[in-house]
């Protein structure tokens, strides 16, 4: 505060030449210190990436690496024209919609009452972290367990339900049970994201509005939801391309019975148990242009301005 | 606020904790059922009279080599990832928060991309490369994806922090006297070590709970981590999961989750929200 004016002002009168320099200085380090974690981030996505590009023209099998050849757009035919494929992705489709429509719900429920709670709000907050850090693996085990007729807890609980009933017999109750265990996992990252979007809410306007008569649904779908806009985008887009990618709980769960394979799990199927690295990466590369347009679909539709809601320049 | 108002908030917040807590409640008590319960069937919630079976699943899981071994990778991999990921992520996250440069946008879009990248798509050439190189099935081959995965994570998080950060009052200890080093040092390294903990935190719970590299990248216990050799745990008899078992093993691997959400649950709930919603 109290520096002399002089040597600022000589300072200033340099100021063309000196930040120039400095600029271009500033330019140079600033590219020096991201070039490690960008080079990084290339070398494991781009280039396998592009290689993938380039595999899915062949029918490369690991099993007969040498008999390698260029089969031109043959395994992208062969996976279009394949009903399992479209089966797949329709159920990965499904299974983002539903997860991520009820956690939305769920989701807004518990950041409304973690807003208001006054009590224990530690002991909330700490339990709620606990899905959101514990292995997908070994919630899908929770649960798989849960649903088991033998050994879980489910049938009992649920007094429509035959004690005997297998859940992961048919495709309605094992697909199900996959949500369940991905609901509950992801549901808390949710409802945190929601609470920081609450938190921005002015008291002052809801005061207002309940001043002016406005009814407690009124004040929800008046006041609160659109002005949480940009959270509630973020976190739905940040969810739905999580939830199309899903793995893990269909893994542990199903390993894919009944019908309940997600794009995901097929490309797995084909790359690392298969070895059809050919038609593997032509679902690689389809599995990424997918959720590729699931992104623009979300970005179009909800017109989410990812800049504005991080508060990007 | 009205009565009714709070005990819809105490209802509320009733459930929120059944939400959470019911399935970790329900994974213990299975660990504490004994083999031969599980296997005739013991549908109850809690271990019924004689089904249970003390510690004895815990004995055996921690006796398990295979067991201790994927417990062992995981810890080295995810800290080693982690620490690797945050030095260059806070790199990075300083220049864009605080210098002018070409690239910044190109930077934050590229990990954006890659945080939305689906893993699997990745999984077969990285197999067919890392066969080709020797890293296969070894720590260093699940190190590198593990970082490189967890940057954009650890980039967004860690810029967030730092824009919060008022960079002049590195100029101010300078004008008092401070070399500038002893003003980074002394100024800035204390308001931005909670934030990089923080996505510390965040990277490490990433790698702790992967599970697509940890099948397709390992083969063999030298590298496998605890999900994947979770999944992989049949037991002595291939035809009957040892729930109560993978059930103990599954208590043992939270553990350090649990332990890390209990001393830091402020830090997480504050990285969280802003690597995500205030950006």
């Amino acid at each position: 505060m109290s520096v002399s004016t002089a040597p600022a002002a000589t300072k200033h009168r340099k100021e063309p030449v000196v930040l120039s320099d400095r600029a271009r200085a500033e330019n140079r380090l600033g590219m020096r210190l991201v070039a490690p974690a960008v080079v990084l981030m290339l070398i494991v996505t781009a280039f396998p990436m592009l290689r993938a590009l380039y595999l899915s023209f062949t029918n490369y099998s690991m099993t007969a690496p040498d008999s390698s050849e260029f089969v031109g757009a043959s395994n992208y035919v062969t996976a279009l024209t394949d009903p399992l494929f479209w089966q797949v992705t329709g159920n990965t489709v499904f299974i983002m919609i539903v997860t991520v429509a009820v956690e939305l719900v769920v989701g807004f429920a518990f950041a409304m009452v973690m807003h208001r709670v006054i009590f224990a709000r530690g002991i909330i907050r700490t339990s709620i972290l606990i899905p959101y850090g514990i292995i997908t693996v070994v919630s899908g085990f929770a649960w798989q367990f849960a649903f088991s007729n033998n050994n879980g807890f489910v049938n009992a609980w649920l007094p429509f339900l035959d004690d005997s009933f297998n859940w992961f017999e048919q495709y309605g109750s094992a697909i199900s049970a996959i949500m369940v265990s991905e609901i509950w996992k992801t549901t808390p990252f949710m409802s945190l994201l929601l609470l920081a979007g609450l938190a921005t809410i002015s008291e002052d306007m809801l005061e207002a509005a309940k001043v002016d008569g406005a009814s407690w649904w009124q004040r929800l779908f008046r006041v609160i939801l659109p002005n949480m806009r940009g959270a509630i985008m973020v976190a739905i887009l940040f969810r739905a391309l999580d939830a199309y990618r899903i793995f893990d709980n269909i893994f542990v769960m199903t390993a894919g019975a009944q019908g309940t394979e997600s794009v995901s799990f097929l490309t797995y199927r084909q790359v690392i148990e298969q070895f059809q690295l050919g038609i593997g990466s032509a679902l690689s590369v389809l599995l990424f242009l997918s959720v590729l347009v699931v992104a623009f679909l979300i970005v179009k539709i909800f017109r989410v301005d990812l800049g504005a809601a991080r508060q990007e320049s | 606020m009205s009565l009714k108002n709070r005990i819809g908030i105490v209802i509320g917040a009733l459930l929120i904790l059944t939400w959470c807590l019911l399935p970790v409640a329900w994974i213990i008590s299975l660990s504490f059922k004994s083999q031969d319960a599980i296997t005739t069937g013991s549908p109850g919630f809690l271990p019924a009279a004689g089904g249970g079976a003390g510690w004895q699943n815990y004995i055996d899981v921690l006796a398990d080599d295979q067991f201790r071994r994927a417990i062992f990778n995981s810890i080295g991999i995810s800290l080693i990832a982690t620490l690797l990921s945050v030095a260059l992520a806070t790199l990075a996250a300083y220049a864009i928060a605080r210098l002018e440069f070409k690239g910044k946008k190109f930077v934050l879009t590229t990990a954006l991309v890659i945080a939305m990248f689906p893993v699997v798509s990745l999984v077969g050439p990285l197999f067919d490369m890392w066969r080709t190189l020797g890293i296969y099935d070894t720590w260093l081959g699940l190190i590198i994806p593990y970082m490189s995965f967890t940057l954009p994570l650890a980039i967004w998080t860690l810029s967030a922090f730092f824009r919060e950060i008022p960079w002049e009052m590195e100029q101010a200890a300078q004008v008092d006297g401070a070399t500038s080093w002893q003003a980074f040092r002394k100024v800035i390294v204390p308001l931005a070590a909670p934030g990089v903990f923080t996505a510390a935190i965040l990277t490490f719970f990433f790698a702790w709970n992967d599970f697509v590299f940890g099948i397709s990248l390992t083969s063999t216990e030298a590298a496998r981590p605890i999900p994947a050799a979770l999944s992989f745990f049949v037991g002595s008899d291939p035809f009957n999961r040892p729930a109560s078992l993978l059930a103990a093993g599954a208590v043992v691997s939270t553990i350090p989750i649990i332990i890390i959400i209990l001393l830091f649950q402020r830090k997480i709930v504050a990285g969280l929200t802003s690597g995500a919603v205030k950006g």
